[in-house]
């Protein structure tokens, strides 16, 4: 009894049921979802950024990482665009400023931790989760290794361990959800020698983002990236030079990622409702011309026999 | 039809064993490395590209191709078009071995294959698409087993089981139907989630609707396209009622295929004019998508349909070739080449031999396992003892 | 004691899992009603 109770939980999602249990009724209707109240994110400033690496030594160190292929002090691999891999949860790339040329720019790459994350919406176990801290998290004891999560994620951030033969894992920033729910800060906000970096409540975040355009109109372009991308992201980011520039895309739009595949999903239902109904439907018509075509052609035998009989015994009434 | 005869079928037949015997040893030696060394030995996947071939053919292309089942069978027990009778069970077989090798390949693709399970018994991602493709092509593999099963018992002798399998044939075939839309159009709407990644040209939020359609097309072509070559080397298997219904098959078939292809034609361009995507045409892009549209499906249909009206089984017969060609073209195209379109040259992905290699052995499998039963089973012939039983 | 959801991944995983239920219930009941339905039919 209790087994298939907590089966028919597994099945409906812990999310739902188990954790959440009690409190208001109207929640669960299809409006507007914010996200969890006071959760964190990262406020990335490219503009006192200075390309120091820091943060990527920081991330290194307290993920248990590997050690790079060169020093975090050599600052030469700036000039190439690198993107995150199963050694390098964080990248940081150089960027010619369009704006002020001789004065490059610098971005933080790493996972963006979407309020609405594609990579969870496409896992078929459930093994990305979005949590109340505002990290999303990757459970490898789960992980079957179908890749659908690197494929989904708009940014490009999930990375594989393709060299493991019997435990490869996905691999991306936690936006240290280990350190954060200890109370520490994240590896690389901590490691920031120039503040580029800030980290506390979204709400905060956003609101200091727009201080600094209030403050310095001049020095950045008047968009938050990630406050609405894709949904919003708890990774936000302010800079002087176009997005774009930074090697960042400006087309992926508002909608959350779980809204993409929602239409499809709900025809599922429809599909098992009503394709039983139809085809029960055209096998019964075939069937009923079949009989009829069957009746149809015992009276023309019929009839012809009758015929022939009547023609075989004409002669014979004849002679 | 020009059929081979018993000698010549010898020297053809010893040809295949030998390349199917080596083909076999370099697969068996490529499994040895894909799962002594990861993903990482045999292909050349890699962060920006997680999925390659063994996804875009031996998946998606794998999958479309084995509809043959279902259309067939829903054709002749639900349409009741009896005179296609004979296709029925070489269509369920090919569709079953179709799905039974690409349950093969997705244990060579994912990172832990004997995890395969856990979406449906540890935890439900239910908002996966692939969770869906997931338990649908689960289900439908057991139901074309179920499908398939008569043949083998009439086979083994198994005449109770087999009453009772046959009784079921209609449910069967509807459940046949309702998964194959289902995970069929899955397949398509797996991509639903990349609009950022996907040329605009293949993005559409009609690609689930896309990808059944193309299903259709698929599987009328592949049991035209089956039964020219079982005629050549299996001629010698069939009986009068499939010899004499096969060119009935092919017609039919291909004026269902024709006119399919000319409503999918349509579905694409209405497609571009609602994403408004006109001027894509004019890029590189767009031209290889003309090719696609173009060469692929609008001329396919117009051969079938010129083949149908000068009753050119011929013609029937090479266009089937060309419609399958554009089927695995479109899939190609949506998982590999239309898709990181954003990407640097130098990032993109070009498939490892050894990927290649792994794809033909799970072929090759499919091939020796179709001759084995086909030559031992009552797939082309009906048997003796369950004449008009159906 | 309706759930509370704070993202729609969240909502959707709960509305898509109770609805994958049901469909399942429904593949079944469909087939189990055409049999009543049809039960009485001659041939
Ligand atoms: S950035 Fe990518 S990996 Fe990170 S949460 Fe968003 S979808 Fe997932
Ligand atoms: S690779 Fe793992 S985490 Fe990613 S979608 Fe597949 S099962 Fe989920
Ligand atoms: S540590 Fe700070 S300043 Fe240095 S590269 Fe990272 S974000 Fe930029």
């Amino acid at each position: 009894m209790s087994i298939s109770r907590r089966k028919f939980l597994g099945w409906v999602g812990a999310a739902g049921l188990s954790t959440t249990i009690g409190k208001s009724a109207s929640a669960a209707t299809n409006k507007h979802f914010a996200g969890y109240p006071d959760s964190f994110a990262i406020l990335h400033d490219t503009t006192l950024c200075v390309g120091c690496r820091s943060c990527e030594a920081a991330c290194n160190k307290v993920n248990d990482l590997p050690p790079p292929d060169r020093p975090f002090t050599d600052l030469s691999v700036l000039e190439t665009r690198r993107r995150t891999t199963t050694k390098a949860f964080t990248v940081v790339n150089k960027y010619d400023n369009p704006k002020k040329s001789g004065h490059p720019v610098f971005y933080k790459k790493q996972c963006n931790h979407c309020l609405e994350p594609a990579c969870a919406s496409a896992c078929f176990v459930r093994a990305f989760k979005k949590t109340k801290t505002g990290a999303v998290v990757y459970d490898p004891s789960v992980c079957v290794g179908c890749r659908y999560c690197m494929i989904a994620c708009p940014f490009e951030i999930p990375t594989y361990e393709y060299d493991q033969a019997l435990t490869p894992r996905i691999r991306k920033c936690t936006m240290c959800h280990p350190r954060v729910i200890e109370g520490q800060l994240p590896g690389c906000v901590e490691a920031c020698p120039m503040e580029a970096l800030s980290f506390g409540k979204r709400e905060d975040m956003i609101k200091i983002a727009r201080e600094r355009f209030r403050k310095y109109p001049d020095r950045y372009v008047n968009h938050i990236y990630g406050e609405n991308e894709m949904g919003g992201t708890s990774w936000l980011y302010v800079s002087g030079a176009p997005f774009k520039a930074l090697g960042m895309r400006e087309d992926l739009g508002i909608k959350p990622a779980p809204e993409l595949t929602a239409g499809a999903l709900s025809s599922v239902p429809i599909i098992v409702g009503l394709w039983p109904v139809l085809l029960a439907g055209i096998y019964a018509v075939s069937k009923r011309k079949e009989k009829f075509a069957q009746t149809d052609q015992e009276e023309a035998v019929a009839s012809a026999l009758d015929k022939d009989r009547s023609e075989q015994s004409q002669p014979e009434e004849e002679s | 039809m020009a059929h081979v005869t018993t000698g010549e079928r010898k020297s053809i037949f010893s040809l295949f064993n030998f390349i199917a015997l080596i083909v076999l040893g370099v697969g068996i030696y490529l499994t040895y490395l894909r799962f002594a060394g990861g993903l990482g030995a045999v292909t050349n996947l890699s962060d920006y590209n997680p999925w390659g071939i063994w996804i875009s053919f031996d998946l998606l292309c794998g999958v479309a191709l084995a509809a043959g089942g279902y259309v067939t069978s829903s054709a002749v027990y639900l349409f009741g078009m009896k005179k296609y009778h004979s296709a029925v069970r070489p269509a369920i077989l090919t569709g079953f071995l179709g799905y039974a090798l690409v349950f093969l390949a997705i244990n060579y693709d994912v990172g832990r294959p004997w995890r395969l399970p856990y979406p449906l018994v540890v935890q439900q991602g239910t908002t996966s698409v692939l969770f869906e493709v997931g338990l649908c092509v689960a289900t439908y593999l057991t139901v074309l087993f179920i499908e398939f099963s008569p043949a083998a018992m009439e086979w083994l002798g198994l005449k109770r089981a087999r009453n009772l399998v046959v009784k079921l044939t209609i449910l069967l075939t509807i459940f046949g139907v309702v998964l194959s839309t289902m995970h069929q159009s899955s397949l398509g709407a797996l991509f639903l989630i990349v609009p950022s990644k996907l040329h605009p040209l293949w993005y559409s939020s009609y690609i689930p609707i896309y990808f059944f359609v193309t299903s259709i097309v698929a599987g009328l072509s592949m049991v035209i396209f089956e039964s020219t070559l079982s005629h050549r080397f299996f001629a010698h298997k069939m009986d009068e009622t499939h010899l004499k219904e096969a060119n009935g098959v092919t017609l039919g078939f291909g004026k269902a295929a024709s006119y399919v292809l000319a409503g999918y034609f349509a579905i694409k361009v209405l497609g571009i004019s609602s994403g408004n995507l006109w001027h894509y045409l004019k890029t590189g892009y767009g031209t290889w998508y003309l090719v696609e549209l173009l060469g692929f499906v609008a001329l396919p249909s117009l051969l079938y349909a010129i083949g149908v009206r000068v009753k050119s089984l011929t013609l029937i017969k090479w266009t089937s070739v060309l419609a399958v060609l554009g089927v695995i073209l479109n899939r190609f195209n949506v998982c590999l080449i239309a898709f990181n379109w954003h990407l640097p040259a130098s990032e993109r992905y070009f498939p490892h031999w050894m990927e290649i290699g792994i794809s033909v052995f799970i072929v090759m499998i499919g091939l020796i396992l179709y001759r084995f039963i086909v030559t031992r089973m009552p797939i082309l012939y009906e048997h003796s003892d369950y004449k008009d039983a159906h | 004691m309706d759930p509370i959801f704070y993202t729609l991944q969240d909502f959707m995983t709960y509305t898509e899992g109770v609805t994958y239920l049901l469909v399942i219930a429904t593949l079944a009941g469909m087939t189990v009603f055409w049999w009543f339905l049809t039960g009485k039919d001659k041939d």
